[in-house]
């Protein structure tokens, strides 16, 4: 592989695996201090038990969401010091702006919660927590708002230097592009959180060991309520980005959607195995009129195919191949994401419905399923990001800067080998004690209630 | 004064809060395994810097992105040009943060001793490495004519630079020890202490040297700010000496914070106008004007960072204020 390949399978490689962990951090963070919330104004143990179970597991997963995001940052300029010469103007403020605004704040505060418990009043200590919550969502928003700016660049000119640079910050910042997506991943982290609850909560339901049932009972049926809202309003905003795209990176769509000739109306793929090398489809199975009524609220109208648009970009950018590579991996991801939500959605209505008829408990099948379904949510989110950043290519920046042009020119094979290995074993080894240590920790019965009591105002000592 | 002028400021202040705080972090993470000897010492070791480390590595990121957003063609250079010492900063701080996280979740001596040593060398190595990205940033590497570092990772391993990464690693670990000996009781105190007379006298004379031989040219470019900086190094670094031998922790402590900030500043103002000096010829100098961002994106950014910065500090300040007793080992650090 080349240093190009090389840099792609590294960011890759580091940025699906930093994205295991930031969404349940996320959406765990707000449920948490919803919790507590609920501990401070009804003066309920049983509310702080909950908070301080849930939040033992958010700390497992939140170390590494921070330490991967380290190799985030310093990532740009070791790889692709020519991107970052060439819109630092632009991507590095919102880089900073989200270190300043709200990285301090989140990590400042996070040890103020977990050292905090009986250092602090109740009150106090209960807006440490709100503040990590809204910190972490916060710090979402300006990374999405420096990834908006890849998908679809506004607030910019071209200067002499040949680098783009900012003149409009506020455009750049309500990017329509981030005023979707940002609603789009933190839901989507609501939605991680909740089924996360679900899953561990349904688990020690099925058991009936835990000391402490009524504490995932509780938890259980505020994560169907917060898990179904979220995953449905995911769904929404996922399609109006689907919506968007089709103006701004309708190649992009075309991808998802295995599109390869324009078509008014527009059929929707449900399966296809492709040819990519002659760019049509071998074998499909379509649903006539779907994706125009899907793209346009109407049952026709245009949408464009990758063919068609290949021909249209070498007119507009000169020769050159404008398909994304693996539209396959595009496809299916595209698939794979709908169909976790989807799977989400049902299951959380079911169990909103059981746990208003109180037969949940009784309803096993049910409870069986939510277990695995708490994997579910990582699918979404791994492939939904495979999606955004696979469909993007050739570009780097979509129509100014393809990713060949990126890549930092001093920077050799062995290196970035050096590297990409150095972070695939650790990464690889870290995961493993992780998720080792989620699961011995959702599954922990540690004795009575007193024992959950007194554990974790002792969080603090046992960081 | 224009806003590139103000932004190195700026970035010099992030990375002396970085060197202040993450500094004595780093030098607590050094000391762990020998300072703490049973499982409790550890824990108390750790939770020294508990509260506050993680607040204390946001400096490093906020100086980064600072350094994105202000210069972008500086971050391009220095982090595609330093590459493989900045991923084995980034596996060290990496296998840190998991280990502070990690180590207390399972109750086995075997398994917290592992992690102990890897929050020792998550924190040992960068406290090398920056000392030695200093140096060799100081000294001049080779950048040509694009803006890129045509050298190599042997070419940064040079006699000059691991001078430099001793000072900091000496300086880290005597900053450290007067922390732990501020937040700690006790046994963990009397070992403090221990290290902090040890290490004093030599931090002094390796400091000194690494900066006469990492920048030959200081009295050259010598200018008002550089004397201030000069003698405030110089004075923390004696006056921590002379406090420690009297047993005044706080005022040594004072020391080697007075000393750590003053030496990035000399850094600092010794390369301005400049951020990278080429050893190939000043023509290819990265300069803070041929490096910068736009004067629109300057000026957005300054107006952000002049507001969010007294914030940062207020509240930062606060948990400091919080956390400000030692930890000893009553039973309230049982577990």
């Amino acid at each position: 592989m080349d240093v190009l390949d090389l840099a792609r399978l590294q960011f890759g490689v580091t940025t699906v695996y930093h994205f295991f962990f930031v969404p349940l951090t996320l959406g765990l963070s707000i449920m948490i201090a919803g919790m507590q919330t609920m501990y401070v104004w009804k003066g309920n143990e049983h509310y702080k038990h909950m908070a301080k179970f849930w939040g033992k597991l958010f700390l497992i997963n939140f170390a590494m969401g921070v330490v991967t995001g380290i190799v985030q940052e310093f990532q740009f300029g070791m790889n692709w010091s020519e991107y970052s010469r060439f819109v630092g103007d632009i991507f590095g403020a919102p880089l900073a702006i989200e270190a300043l605004a709200a990285f301090f704040i989140e990590s400042v505060f996070l040890g103020v919660w977990i050292f905090g418990w009986d250092k602090l009043g109740k009150r106090v200590h209960l807006a440490s927590i709100w503040l990590v919550a809204f910190a972490a969502n916060l710090s979402a928003y300006w990374i999405l708002v420096a990834n908006s700016f890849m998908q679809n660049p506004v607030g910019y000119q071209m200067a002499e230097s040949g680098r783009a640079e900012m003149t409009d910050f506020f455009a750049l910042i309500t990017n329509p592009n981030v005023l979707l997506q940002w609603p789009h991943v933190v839901l989507g982290g609501l939605t991680t959180g909740a089924f996360f609850v679900l899953g561990i909560s349904a688990y020690h339901l099925l058991r009936g060991r835990h000391p402490q049932m009524e504490m995932f009972r509780t938890s259980a049926r505020i994560a169907l309520i917060v898990g179904t809202v979220a995953v449905f309003a995911t769904m929404g905003f996922g399609h109006a980005q689907g919506q968007r795209m089709a103006d701004t990176q309708p190649m992009k769509l075309a991808a998802a959607e295995g599109l390869w000739e324009s078509a008014d109306p527009a059929s929707l793929s449900l399966f296809q195995i492709g040819n990519e090398a002659e760019r049509r489809p071998e074998a499909e199975v379509t649903i006539p009129s779907l994706l125009s009524f899907l793209t346009y609220n109407t049952p026709d109208g245009l949408v464009q195919g990758i063919n068609q648009l290949q021909a249209q970009y070498e007119q507009q950018y000169g020769p050159g191949n404008y398909v994304p590579p693996a539209i396959w991996l595009t496809y299916w991801s595209f698939r794979a994401m709908v169909g976790a939500g989807a799977a989400m959605f049902v299951i959380g209505l079911l169990g909103i419905v059981f746990a208003t008829r109180r037969t949940l408990e009784k309803r096993r099948w049910l409870l069986i399923l939510a277990v695995p379904a708490l994997f579910l949510p990582y699918i979404a989110n791994t492939t939904g990001w495979l999606l955004t950043e696979m469909g993007r290519q050739p570009w780097i920046v979509q129509g100014m800067m393809r990713i060949e042009d990126a890549v930092s020119p001093n920077v050799t094979a062995d290196m970035l080998l050096i590297s990409l290995i150095g972070f695939t074993v650790i990464y690889g080894l870290l995961m493993i004690v992780d998720v080792y240590l989620l699961w011995k920790y959702a599954r922990a019965e540690s004795g009575s209630s007193e024992a959950t009591a007194s554990d974790l105002p002792e969080l603090g000592r046992v960081y | 004064m224009d806003l590139q002028t103000l932004w190195f400021i700026l970035i010099t202040v992030l990375f002396s809060g970085f060197f202040l705080l993450e500094g004595f972090d780093y030098g607590v993470g050094i000391l762990l395994p020998f300072v703490g000897r049973k499982d409790t010492e550890r824990r108390i070791v750790i939770n020294s810097i508990g509260p506050v480390w993680d607040g204390n590595e946001v400096w490093l990121l906020t100086a980064g992105g600072a350094m994105f957003a202000a210069f972008p063609n500086w971050y391009a250079t220095l982090f595609s040009g330093f590459y493989l010492a900045l991923f084995l900063i980034l596996v060290a701080l990496i296998l840190r943060g998991a280990a502070f996280e990690f180590r207390s979740k399972i109750n086995s001596p075997a398994w917290r001793r592992m992690w102990d040593y890897g929050i020792f060398i998550g924190s040992a190595l960068p406290a090398l490495l920056w000392g030695v990205a200093v140096a060799n940033i100081a000294r001049g590497v080779a950048i040509d004519g694009s803006m890129t570092f045509v050298g190599s990772f042997g070419d940064l391993l040079n006699p000059f630079a691991l001078a430099g990464g001793v000072a900091t690693f000496l300086l880290f670990t005597l900053h450290g020890a007067l922390f732990l000996e501020l937040k700690t009781d006790g046994v963990l105190r009397k070992r403090a202490e221990g290290v902090a007379k040890t290490l004093a006298i030599p931090t002094a004379v390796v400091v000194v040297a690494a900066v006469l031989i990492a920048a030959p040219q200081l009295f050259e470019r010598l200018n008002v700010v550089m004397v201030v900086a000069l003698l405030g190094a110089v004075a923390g670094l004696g006056g921590a000496a002379w406090f420690i031998r009297s047993g005044r922790f706080g005022r040594a402590f004072l020391g080697t914070s007075i000393a750590l900030v003053s030496a990035v500043v000399l850094l600092f103002s010794f390369l301005f106008p400049r951020v990278m000096p080429s050893s190939l010829g000043e023509q290819f100098d990265l300069t803070i004007y041929n490096a910068s961002s736009s004067e629109y994106t300057l000026g957005v950014m300054t107006v952000i960072a002049l507001t969010l910065v007294p914030l940062v500090l207020a509240y930062q300040a606060w948990t400091y204020y919080v956390f400000r007793k030692r930890l000893t080992t009553s039973s309230k650090l049982e577990y």
